[in-house]
C-alpha cells in the first residue's frame, strides 16, 4: 500500500506552543517549545520522534492529545478537527481521551500514591462507563493486569511495591482500559534498566499487533526509535527538521543536523566506533526563548550560509515520503 | 492496628504521669502560698497547709496526688471556690464543655473554610482571586487574637448591637457569632496557607497530568487526586490545632465573658490554686495526646502506604 492511500489518523497543521516564563520583574517572555510543525501519522503506524534534551519532543506529544493547551495551529484526528485556533475550536476532549492515551516518562510518579492499582486502572474504566456490574469491571482489570504480564492479585497493591518496569506496565494498562487507538509513548522506557527497556519495547510491539494501535514514540535513544518506528521525525529546537521512514533516515540522512545526531549513535564494535567519522557541532544549544533566526539550526551548522540566518526553511517533501527542512539540502 | 492503639494508650498514661511531675514541681518552684493574703498570719498560713497535707515533704505529696488521680479523684479547691471538688468545679458547672464546644465549631468551621479556599487559591494561582485569599490569610494570621477580638467587639456588638457584648454560656446562636469567628479566623488563614503550599505541589505531580489523560473532570482531579495526596501536612498541623484552639480560648473567653476553661486555668495559676492547676493540666495533657493519637490514624486512612504499626516489625 503506497502512502498516499493510507488513512491517517493524527493531522497537525502549524502547531504552535510557547510557554509563558517571566523574565526579570514585569517582563514576560515565551519558551517556544513547539514551533510551527506539521506532520501527520499514519492509522496502524508508529511514528518516532528523536532529539536532544528540551527540543520539544515531549510537549509536541503532550499537545497532540491536548495535556497542553495549543497556542496556535490546528490538530486532527480521524479527520475530525479537535483543535483549530482560527476558527477557535476547542473539543470537549473527553470522548477522545477514549481514543488517545499516553504512556509518561516517569511511571513512578505518574501513578497516584494513593490509589491500589486496581483502582488506577478502574477509575478510567469509571469514567468513560466501560462495564456493567462490578464483576464485569473486575474481570476487565484482572485481564488488563494479565495483558501487561501482570498477576491478578497484583491489583489490590499500591505503585510503590512494585519495581520500575512493573510501575511501568500498570501505567501501560492503565493506558490500555479505555481501549484506545492511539497513544503517545513519552520515552517509555528511559526511566528503565536496559534489560527491561527491551521487555517492555517488545511488549508494547506486540499490544500494538493485537490491538492495532497507532504509536507516537517520543525517546532520545535513536537506537530504540529505529528499531520500533516505521517512521521518524527528527526535532530541533522546536521544529520538526526531517520526517522520513525510518530505514531512510539511516540509509541517507539529509538534514545535517540528523546526520550529527547519527554519528553519534555508538556502534557495537568498538574498533569501528574509533575509526569513523563523527560529526562534533560547535557551541550549545541556543535558548529556546530567543531562537535563531531563520533556520534554527544556522548557528551550529557546518554548511550555514546566509540565507539560512534569514528565512526559516519549511519541511518539504524532498523525496518520495522524505521531508526535509534545509535550504541547502541539494547541495550538501 | 488495635494492639497499635493499646500501646499508644500505655505510652499516653505513661506520659501524663511524666507531665504531673513536672508541673507538680514547677508549682512548687514559684514563690508565694495560696493562703498568702495581707490579713493572714503565719499560724493561719500553718494551720491551712496541715489541712490540705501541704505541710508534707515535696514527694509524699506528689505521690497522694498521682494516687488520688488514679482513683478519679482531683481534690478539692484550696482557694477559687474553697472546699469544692475540683472535679466538680470543671465538669459539673459546665466550664470543660462549654470550652470543648467553642473550640470545636471553631475548628470545624476553619476546617470547612480554610481547606476550600487553599484549594482554590492553589487552583486558581496567579490570579487575582489567588492573590485576595492570600492577602486575607497573610492578615488573618499576622493579626492577634486579642486585637481582632477587641475589634469585632466594638464594631458589631457596642457600635451596631447586632450581636450580644456578653456571650455568656453561649446559650443563643447569635452569642456564638464573634467569639467563634475571633477564636477560628486565626486558626483557618494557617490551614488555608498550608493548603494552598501542598495542593500547589501536588498539582504539579505527574499522576495530576495522568488523572487528565484518563479524562476526570477538573473538579474531580482536584479532590480526588490532589487535594488526597496533600493532605497529611494540614492533618499534621490539626493535631496541636485542636489543643491550642481549646487553651488558646482564653482571651476569646475573657473578651467575650465566657467562662470556661481556658479563662478559669489562668485564674487559677493567678491564685496558686494547686488542685484546679494540676486538673486542668492533666485534662488538657490528656487531649493533646488523644488528639495526636487520632491524628496518626488519620494519616492511614488518607495515605495507605503509612504502616503506622511498622515499628512493630522492624
Amino acid at each position: 500500500m503506497s502512502n498516499k492511500e493510507r488513512h491517517k489518523l493524527i493531522e497537525v497543521n502549524n502547531l504552535r506552543k510557547y510557554f509563558p516564563v517571566k523574565v526579570g520583574f514585569n517582563k514576560k517572555q515565551f519558551v517556544h517549545a513547539v514551533e510551527d510543525v506539521s506532520m501527520f501519522i499514519y492509522k496502524g503506524e508508529t511514528l518516532g520522534l528523536v532529539g536532544e534534551s528540551g527540543c520539544g519532543k515531549t510537549t509536541l506529544g503532550r499537545t497532540i492529545i491536548r495535556l497542553h493547551k495549543p497556542t496556535s495551529g490546528q490538530i486532527m484526528y480521524d479527520e475530525t478537527p479537535i483543535y483549530d485556533s482560527e476558527k477557535k475550536l476547542y473539543a470537549n476532549m473527553i470522548p477522545y481521551r477514549r481514543k488517545m492515551q499516553i504512556i509518561f516518562q516517569d511511571p513512578s510518579a505518574s501513578l497516584d500514591p494513593r490509589m491500589t492499582v486496581g483502582e488506577i486502572i478502574g477509575e478510567a474504566l469509571d469514567i468513560h462507563k466501560l462495564y456493567q456490574g462490578n464483576k464485569e469491571r473486575k474481570d476487565r482489570i484482572n485481564s488488563l493486569l494479565d495483558s501487561v504480564g501482570l498477576n491478578t492479585e497484583h491489583s489490590n497493591r499500591f505503585p510503590h511495591e512494585f519495581s520500575g518496569g512493573q510501575q511501568q506496565r500498570i501505567g501501560i494498562a492503565r493506558a490500555l482500559a479505555v481501549e484506545p487507538e492511539f497513544i503517545v509513548c513519552d520515552e517509555p522506557i528511559s526511566a528503565l534498566d536496559v534489560s527491561i527497556q527491551s521487555q517492555v519495547v517488545n511488549m508494547l510491539e506486540d499490544l500494538q499487533e493485537k490491538l492495532k494501535l497507532t504509536y507516537l514514540f517520543i525517546a532520545h535513544d535513536i537506537s530504540v526509535v529505529r528499531h520500533i518506528s516505521n517512521r521518524i521525525g527528527v526535532m530541533y529546537l522546536g521544529s520538526l527538521i526531517e520526517l522520513t521512514d525510518s530505514y531512510e533516515l539511516y540509509k541517507n540522512p539529509l538534514h545535517p543536523y540528523t546526520k550529527t545526531l547519527l554519528s553519534a549513535v555508538p556502534l557495537p564494535d568498538p574498533e569501528k566506533n574509533k575509526t569513523r567519522n563523527r560529526i562534533i557541532l560547535e557551541g550549545d544549544i541556543p535558548s529556546p526563548i530567543n531562537p535563531p533566526s531563520g533556520c534554527k539550526f544556522h548557528t551550529r551548522c557546518p554548511y550555514a550560509k546566509e540565507k539560512c540566518s534569514k528565512v526559516i526553511p519549511q519541511l518539504k517533501e524532498y523525496e518520495n515520503g522524505h521531508f526535509v527542512a534545509c535550504h541547502r539540502v541539494k547541495e550538501i | 492496628m488495635i494492639w497499635y492503639i493499646i500501646k499508644r494508650i500505655g505510652f499516653a498514661i505513661l506520659t501524663v504521669l511524666v507531665v504531673i511531675t513536672i508541673v507538680f514541681f514547677l508549682m512548687n518552684a514559684i514563690p508565694g502560698s495560696p493562703f498568702l493574703t495581707e490579713k493572714s498570719t503565719p499560724q493561719q498560713i500553718e494551720l491551712a497547709n496541715i489541712k490540705y497535707g501541704l505541710d508534707k515533704p515535696l514527694l509524699v505529696q506528689l505521690k497522694n496526688y498521682i494516687v488520688n488521680y488514679l482513683k478519679g479523684d482531683f481534690g478539692t479547691s484550696l482557694k477559687m471556690q474553697e472546699g469544692a471538688p475540683v472535679r466538680d468545679i470543671i465538669f459539673r458547672q459546665g466550664k470543660f464543655a462549654l470550652s470543648i464546644k467553642l473550640g470545636l465549631i471553631s475548628l470545624a468551621l476553619a476546617v470547612i473554610i480554610g481547606i476550600p479556599i487553599g484549594c482554590i487559591s492553589a487552583y486558581k494561582r496567579g490570579t487575582w482571586i489567588d492573590g485576595l485569599l492570600r492577602v486575607v490569610s497573610t492578615i488573618g494570621v499576622a493579626v492577634p487574637t486579642f486585637v481582632l477580638a477587641s475589634e469585632l467587639l466594638i464594631t458589631f456588638a457596642v457600635n451596631r448591637t447586632w450581636f450580644p457584648v456578653n456571650s455568656g454560656s453561649l446559650t443563643s446562636f447569635k452569642s456564638y457569632v464573634l467569639p467563634v469567628l475571633s477564636l477560628s479566623f486565626y486558626y483557618l488563614c494557617s490551614i488555608a496557607k498550608r493548603t494552598r503550599t501542598s495542593m500547589l505541589d501536588a498539582i504539579n505531580q505527574d499522576y495530576i497530568r495522568t488523572a487528565k489523560a484518563k479524562g476526570v473532570k477538573t473538579r474531580w482531579i482536584i479532590i480526588k487526586h490532589a487535594l488526597r495526596n496533600s493532605l497529611v501536612p494540614v492533618v499534621t498541623y490539626l493535631g496541636p490545632v485542636l489543643a491550642g484552639i481549646i487553651t488558646g480560648s482564653l482571651v476569646v473567653e475573657s473578651t467575650f465573658g465566657i467562662p470556661g476553661l481556658g479563662r478559669y486555668f489562668v485564674q487559677s495559676i493567678l491564685n496558686r490554686d494547686y488542685p484546679i492547676i494540676m486538673a486542668t493540666t492533666v485534662i488538657l495533657a490528656v487531649l493533646v495526646i488523644f488528639t495526636n493519637l487520632l491524628v496518626d490514624i488519620a494519616y492511614k486512612i488518607i495515605d495507605p502506604r503509612i504502616n503506622i504499626s511498622s515499628s512493630e516489625e522492624i
